[in-house]
């Protein structure tokens, strides 16, 4: 295995990711994957891969990259300001790297994930089906952890298709990231809310609370109760809202535990699940109530975006 | 053709674009569990579904949008539900010794009128059985717990439980296998290890097993 790139600085928070092992979920295992779908797919139909090839996705912070050798690359998802040897380098786009180029990223502008592909998809541990890394098990990615320096970065294979430089995916293609609007169905619980909490639950604003990572979003807005008998637990899907006793709802994310038995009373559309993972702390959300229908509509025009890079 | 075996309880409802939450039930209850166990493992094997989970007494399919609709897969749900369940096989029983020290106890057996010794009595007579592995990896929620230990989940979850530790909620008893975020209360420990990450499946129970504790002095 040739190694393409070397990491002289890991960022906050980078791991290896792909689309995730939802296999492993009857054994309690998370399914796991790439939070921006969008974004890391995109990364690698704009190199030549396929959609489930393995990104980097770089929370918060860039990491520091050296190519050791050259490589096609794409930078997708949030906005670090990225930078080949200090220059600013598009994003969404792809662009070759020759041996000893220096990439970078000068800080967030906006969003909260960034994914990188690397041409042949990058090499990682493969756990049940997956190479995603899993923190919580120590397992898949990078020896299971986040990158940290010194690590080296190695292609898994030949892309599928031919290295081109300058393939691009324009703006109007991508989700709306800057709406911070979070389409969503109502759940098979929502009628433990009373009239006014969901009422509240679609009109108000939700802040991500500090407590937000791969597994879910504790949210903090106005006061969910919901009424009923505790549920058995059910299995659950990314994207639910759940509200626990407390009445401050949870959004679950990529990581999010297979099962609860706390009501759902929404659930996140398909295509809202991009804008939702570049959300950080601090930032304002809200829940739109969409038809069904609206749902697959916006899901197929991603679908279509994602196709026009094949 | 004689109509299918009907299946009044039976709620099918979306959880968003591309899955769906199929509930047999509402009680906790070894033959519905049984059932979903089954339905689920009939869904898996079509091509339109990607993932179907069991719950206690529930299905959740997350299904490929090109392949199906939320009614197609209904219809296809409706119609295996009322299908017989295969005779369900008695499963392995896992005998788990506990350390009955929980930071939990003593605020239990409190709120239940119980003493310490008497809810350790309690939770070590019945077989329990595994309803499903879920949660986070090796999980297993057993049951049913007895009526005499029921109390509901803490308002406010702990954000980290130590592995290993043994914990009550509702008619349901399990135990974290890993440090993690649970709002179930702990009155016990063991050093049994449920997620073996180098398995397949990584887990010790599985969905069907039998489990008994027995306490042991630390």
């Amino acid at each position: 295995m040739t190694v393409v790139l070397q990491v002289s600085e890991p960022g906050l928070f980078t791991t290896v990711q792909d689309l995730g092992r939802p296999g492993a979920m009857s054994a309690g295992v998370q399914s796991g994957g790439a939070m921006d779908r969008f974004a890391h797919s995109a990364a690698n139909l704009l190199v030549g891969n396929d959609p489930g090839n393995a990104t980097l996705e770089c929370t918060f912070s860039g990491p520091h990259l050296v190519a050791e050798h050259a490589c096609l690359i794409a930078i997708t998802g949030a906005d670090f300001d990225p930078r080949v040897n200090g220059a600013p380098t598009p994003a969404w786009t792809s662009v070759f790297l020759s041996a000893g180029d220096s990439l970078t990223f000068n800080g967030r502008r906006a969003g909260a994930r960034v994914y990188i592909a690397v041409a042949g998809g990058i090499e990682a541990d493969r756990w049940l089906g997956s190479l995603s890394t899993n923190v919580m098990a120590a397992r898949g990615g990078k020896q299971g952890r986040s990158l940290k320096a010194g690590d080296t970065l190695s292609a898994a294979g030949e892309p599928r298709r031919p290295a081109v430089s300058g393939r691009h995916l324009p703006q109007q293609l991508r989700p709306e990231y800057g709406d911070h609007t979070l389409q969503a169905i109502p759940g098979p619980h929502s009628k433990r809310l009373n009239p006014e909490g969901r009422r509240l639950l679609f009109e108000s604003s939700y802040r991500v609370s500090r407590d937000a990572d791969r597994m879910g979003y504790r949210l903090e807005g106005p006061q969910l109760n919901t009424t009923g008998d505790e549920l058995l637990s059910f299995g659950l899907v990314p994207g639910a809202v759940q509200v626990p006793h407390g009445g401050q709802p949870i959004l679950l994310m990529a990581d999010h535990q297979t099962a609860g038995g706390y009501p759902v009373v929404a659930t996140v559309i398909s295509a809202s699940l991009p804008v939702a993972a570049q959300l950080l702390p601090g930032d304002e959300a809200r829940f739109g109530e969409i038809p069904l229908e609206s749902a697959q509509r916006m899901r197929k025009a991603l679908e279509s975006a994602l196709a026009s890079l094949r | 053709m004689p109509p299918p075996r009907s299946t009044p309880r039976l709620r099918i409802q979306p959880l968003g674009d591309t899955a769906l939450l199929a509930e047999l039930g509402t009680r906790l209850d070894t033959a519905l569990n049984t059932r979903a166990i089954a339905l689920a493992a009939a869904l898996k094997k079509r091509r339109d579904v990607r993932q179907a989970i069991a719950g206690y007494a529930s299905v959740t399919v997350q299904f490929d949008p090109d392949l199906a609709t939320h009614d197609s897969l209904a219809a296809a749900i409706k119609r295996l539900a009322a299908k017989h369940p295969p005779m369900a096989e008695p499963g392995r029983l896992h005998r788990i010794p506990v350390i009955y020290d929980g930071p939990d106890l003593q605020e239990v057996a409190e709120r239940l009128k119980l003493s310490p010794e008497k809810i350790v009595e309690v939770h070590t007579r019945p077989i329990y059985r595994v309803f499903l592995v879920g949660f986070v990896p090796g999980w297993a929620y057993l049951g049913p717990l007895p009526e005499e230990l029921e109390v509901p989940r803490r308002h406010v979850p702990r954000t980290r439980v130590p592995a290993g530790s043994v914990a009550i909620a509702g008619r349901q008893t399990g135990i974290y296998p890993l440090p993690t975020p649970g709002g179930w209360h702990l009155i016990g420990r063991t050093t049994v290890k449920l997620y073996l990450p180098d398995s397949d499946p990584p887990c010790l129970f599985r969905a069907g097993d039998r489990v008994k504790f027995f306490a042991i002095q630390p």
